[in-house]
């Protein structure tokens, strides 16, 4: 199985742990990884000028289609702009036109279609398959309480990713987490919004926001918070240690990638797989599971 | 929740642009906004709201379909929409709300309404071709990782933002 893998902006840069771990474990799952020379997916700039955000993306998925590669994204936004644009263009003969006509005259580019786009959860998900994944778990992770947060991009809009999970109720990551032997803990902010999108706006709403699922996380007992996309990372694991110290609280809440979590599952050392840069101290985890960092 | 006490929207005639509703309709992800009538659930489940009550999406879809055009392009809680999709899954109308922000806040930039952070932000693209670079630091500490080299700037993003 051969994907390019596309990083988007913020993974080669910020969040390096990301990237390690579902490198590593892409290579146990027997997964070729190829690196593109991708650019921004476009979602940053939808804001500005949505056409232009289209044609960012059909770029990328053009330079996929000359290899003749399905994307594996690790970015939620990534995804979503990625396979919208995939849908929309496919579904609607004028924004393909604008969106080529730019591609054409810019880059002498043509985008038609035909790319397969998934989150690598989604992929692990629907293509390699729990039960499969389950199959090659060498350290379950008995007795490890997970909080997922799925994020929004990853299953939302549903129309954009023809409903493969529910947009309000998703299991796809609850499933992925109990294949590694840990347990999910349901919890009542479960579904709420990072805030990442509008950090760079409003710093106050985006850190309230991602307090507050904290702040519902530190009255029940977790070991870990996992999470799929980098924004996500940033604002639970990065922004949780200027939150605790702002408003004078101690989280201590350990937030891992996925890619982190099932590392550790098929029995990845830990430092091959990128805990050294999380921000929150995940060393009591480690200790629990029977991994020295 | 909507309190009793959320000012009411007053209009001036004069300032009404009809042209704006149907500008909006003419961007992508504005298509579908005159099918809104008004249910206030995008409000009910907005995760902003719950933080910033001046913050209003049904108000914008309003204050957009009766034309106010200068108020709302101004107005900075276009800005605020997180785009987590929640309303666009309940909207019983197929309206989406974040799709029509986007196309709303399209419009404000091309009148040269834009915001200092989206100012930055498309700066750092035309400088670097992505969100973040990958600078010297970075470089290293991928290297020291055993992650790939990857190329620093992507020119092709460059291109395509061009004027």
């Amino acid at each position: 199985m051969k994907y390019a893998l596309f990083l988007g902006c913020t993974i080669p840069s910020r969040a390096l742990n990301y990237e390690l771990s579902t490198r590593k474990v892409a290579e146990v799952l027997g997964i070729e990884l190829v690196d593109l020379d991708f650019g921004c997916c476009g979602f940053p700039l939808a804001a500005v000028d949505e056409i232009k955000a289209f044609a960012l993306a059909a770029g990328n998925l053009s330079l996929a289609k000359k290899h003749n590669l399905p994307i594996l994204a690790l970015c939620s936004a990534c995804a979503e702009a990625l396979t919208k644009t995939e849908t929309s263009l496919a579904e609607r003969e004028d924004l393909s036109k604008r969106v080529n006509r730019l591609l054409k005259t810019r880059l002498g580019l043509e985008y038609r279609g035909g790319v397969s786009i998934k989150h690598f959860a989604r992929f692990l998900y629907e293509d390699f398959g729990i039960d499969n994944l389950k199959k090659i778990i060498k350290r379950p992770l008995k007795g490890v309480k997970i909080a997922n947060h799925y994020g929004c991009h990853y299953m939302r809009p549903s129309e954009v990713y023809q409903n493969f999970d529910d947009p309000l109720f998703p299991v796809s990551l609850d499933l992925l987490v109990e294949a590694t032997g840990a347990e999910n803990t349901n919890y009542k902010t479960k579904m709420e919004c990072c805030g990442g999108a509008i950090a760079g706006m409003n710093e106050n709403i985006a850190m309230k926001l991602a307090e507050t699922k904290l702040d519902d996380l530190s009255k029940i007992e977790v070991d870990a918070m996992v999470v799929i996309c980098p924004f996500c990372s940033i604002m639970y694991d990065k922004q949780q240690v200027l939150i605790s110290e702002a408003e004078g609280k101690n989280f201590e809440i350990p937030v891992l990638y996925y890619p982190q979590l099932l590392g550790l599952a098929l029995g990845i050392e830990p430092d091959e797989l990128g805990f050294d840069l999380n921000a929150t101290s995940v060393e009591k985890l480690l200790k629990k599971i029977g991994v020295e960092e | 929740m909507v309190t009793m006490t959320e000012k009411s929207i007053v209009v001036d005639v004069s300032e009404l642009k009809s042209r704006f509703p149907r500008n909006v309709m003419k961007q992508p992800g504005g298509e579908a906004i005159q099918k809104c009538f008004q249910c206030a659930v995008c409000v009910a489940n907005c995760p902003i709201r719950a933080i910033e009550a001046g913050y209003n999406p049904r108000r914008i879809i309003k204050m957009t379909l009766l034309g106010m055009k200068d108020r709302v392009l101004s107005e900075e809680f276009i800005w605020l929409c997180s785009v987590c999709f929640l309303c666009q899954e309940r909207c019983p109308q197929e309206v989406r709300p974040p799709e029509v922000m986007n196309a709303i806040k399209n419009l404000a930039v091309k009148e040269g309404i834009i915001p200092p952070a989206i100012n930055k932000l498309i700066e750092a693209f035309k400088e670097n071709g992505r969100l973040y670079p990958i600078d010297e630091f970075a470089a290293e500490e991928r290297d020291y990782m055993g992650l790939p080299k990857l190329s620093e700037k992507s020119n092709f993003v460059k291109k395509i933002l061009e004027k």
